[in-house]
């Protein structure tokens, strides 16, 4: 948690945006159960999350993907409307568990592939549908040994 | 061209969000329980087909959920309004208006698309929902909000329609008034029905073929109102801008019950302090509060009690502080010590009737509050627990959020998996 000015905490930065992007969400009909129980959304700039609805954040644990460059502890940006192409990185659900994998696209022919020398490979076949939850737009590693404040 | 509304609503909503981000609730019967784990509030159809009722009391209901493997959830609103918000935004990008009837129904007018677009473009809408969102939807279209509510229920009960009826098609709407009960219509309550019965109104067809002018004197304005909507001729339009909060209430039930004064005015305090953060929100002020707490009706053969006070302020005021203060103060007047045999409070919260627009509202002149000094303060709070998450700061009348073991249960709840970063659902690599 890093020390803000009160002026710059009631602003806001002009260029980030909430995700989701939430307008007037107000009921007309009924009052919202939701409504003593809304929080802040998680902000990013608007260029790295165009399209905020479907902009959720995930946690990687796990180490198979080292070869994407992507490790334990990570934050993957996942958007959900986009559609996977051959070389993506995807968040599926395999076996009831959300899992990071690579997505390959041969012809008609998808799997999944871990991305790690040092694990076998691995690949699911035969995707079914909505095993794909969503499509990494990037990951964030950080490279902070220890944190502390310089002063 | 003629009018076209549609209601999309979210199918079983709070299990839908719960679903996105458990794989394993998939097929799987789910439910979700009401403030302190009280009833069933959601059910998948899975769980509907086992039986359990809408509103269903879960003590009732747990051997069989166990018994039967129905996963059961605290209901989690953090993570329900921010999906609510995010399919809203989506269907903000298929229609210029939305109304948010409530947290998982919304109004859409599609008047502008060209009639036979109209089916297409709601069943885009569905998919486009459910790819970027997660969450299954059902599209009602009509020429009027009550047709269109109409027509969302037949798509829901329907499963050959794939979740989209159409009543603006003429063939659809002639199949359909006459082949749906009234008793399912919007608005129509059991007293309306019974009268509507003995009229011998049975479908939704008979009642559009009254004569509204008769059935003013028995359903009043608003059947009569009910009766043109279903002819197809609008009269209520799409609430846009939703109307100032006239009230405003915090109330709670305690996770057990509470006996003693101090619990009580923490309490008391922290529903305050809520009501301030809401009229900041709202721009709003209010210079009466009204304070009430009481025992609880299932608490037979114990000693019952129930108090209400107002309590005034000098100006109106949507200052934290000021509020507690007053919050706290009814207690104070109203406390009585308790004899041999404790009150066993139940539910206490605070109420406001007659809020007002803080910055036209007329100051006092004698008991001024420091609207100068507390502005700035209570902006600060706001973005402190905007910005670190509710509870991050409170007034120290109010109990740390954290310790504060009155609080209205949620024991199964899932994590905020879209607002908190703490809280990030998990992927495997």
């Amino acid at each position: 948690m890093g020390i803000a000015r009160i002026e710059e905490l009631v602003s806001g930065s002009a260029d980030a945006v909430r995700i989701p992007l939430i307008g007037q969400s107000l009921c007309a009909g009924f009052p919202s159960p939701a409504d003593d129980f809304l929080e802040g959304a998680l902000e990013l700039p608007r260029w790295l999350a165009p399209n905020p609805p479907a902009t959720f954040l995930w946690r990687i644990a796990g180490n198979s993907m080292h070869g994407a460059g992507i490790f334990d502890g990570d934050l993957a940006c996942v958007d959900r409307s986009l559609q996977p192409a051959d070389g993506s990185v995807v968040v599926a659900a395999i076996d009831g568990e959300m899992s990071i994998k690579r997505y390959r696209l041969e012809g008609n022919r998808a799997w999944l592939a871990f991305e790690n020398p040092d694990l076998p490979v691995f690949a699911v076949e035969e995707l079914q549908d909505g095993v794909i939850w969503g499509v990494v737009r990037f990951t964030i590693h950080w490279h902070t040994a220890k944190a502390a404040l310089k002063r | 061209m003629s009018r076209a509304i549609a209601l999309i609503d979210g199918n079983s909503f709070y299990c839908s969000c719960e679903r996105v981000f458990d794989p394993k609730l998939a097929g799987k019967p789910v439910i979700v329980l009401s403030n302190n784990d009280g009833c069933a509030i959601a059910r998948t159809a899975e769980a509907k087909a086992l039986g359990i009722k809408m509103g269903a009391p879960y003590f009732q209901i747990r051997d069989m959920c166990r018994a039967e493997g129905v996963r059961v959830f605290s209901s989690n609103y953090t993570l329900y309004g921010d999906m609510s918000a995010r399919t809203n935004a989506v269907y903000r990008d298929f229609a210029r208006d939305v109304e948010i009837y409530s947290i998982d129904e919304s109004f859409l007018d599609l008047s502008d698309v060209r009639e036979r677009d109209r089916f297409a473009l709601a069943q885009d809408l569905r998919a486009t929902v459910r790819a970027w969102t997660g969450i299954p939807t059902c599209v009602g279209l009509g020429p009027t909000k009550t047709l269109a509510k109409l027509a969302n229920h037949i798509a829901k009960t329907v499963p050959d329609l794939g979740g989209v009826c159409d009543l603006t098609d003429p063939v659809q709407y002639d199949h359909w008034l006459c082949r749906i009960h009234v008793g399912e219509l919007w608005g129509i309550g059991r007293a309306s029905l019974a009268k509507l019965e003995a009229m011998g109104v049975d479908s939704v067809a008979d009642l559009r073929d009254l004569d509204p002018r008769p059935v003013r004197k028995a359903l009043t304005v608003v059947g009569e109102r009910m009766i043109h909507e279903l002819r197809g001729l609008s009269c209520l339009p799409l609430e846009l801008v939703p109307a100032r909060r006239k009230g405003c209430a915090v109330t709670r039930s305690f996770s057990g019950r509470v006996t003693d004064r101090e619990t009580l005015e923490e309490a008391v305090a922290a529903h305050a302090a809520r009501l301030g953060e809401k009229l900041r929100r709202d721009g709003l002020g209010t210079d009466q509060v009204t304070v009430f707490y009481h025992t609880s009706e299932h608490d037979r053969g114990e000693p019952m009690r129930s108090v209400s006070t107002v309590v005034s302020l000098p100006e109106a005021t949507s200052d934290s502080l000021a509020l507690i203060k007053a919050a706290t103060h009814g207690v104070a007047k109203t406390w009585r010590e308790p004899g041999q045999v404790p009150w066993r409070y139940s539910k206490a919260g605070v109420i406001t009737t007659d809020l007002v627009p803080l910055a036209e509202s007329p100051r006092a002149l004698i008991g001024r509050l420091d609207r100068e000094r507390s502005g700035p303060l209570m902006a600060a709070l706001d973005a402190c627990n905007a910005r670190w998450g509710r509870g991050a700061v409170v007034p120290a009348r109010a109990g740390l959020t954290t310790k504060r073991d009155w609080n209205t249960k949620f024991e199964m709840r899932t994590p905020r998996y879209t607002t908190q970063v703490s809280d990030l659902p998990v992927a495997c690599a």
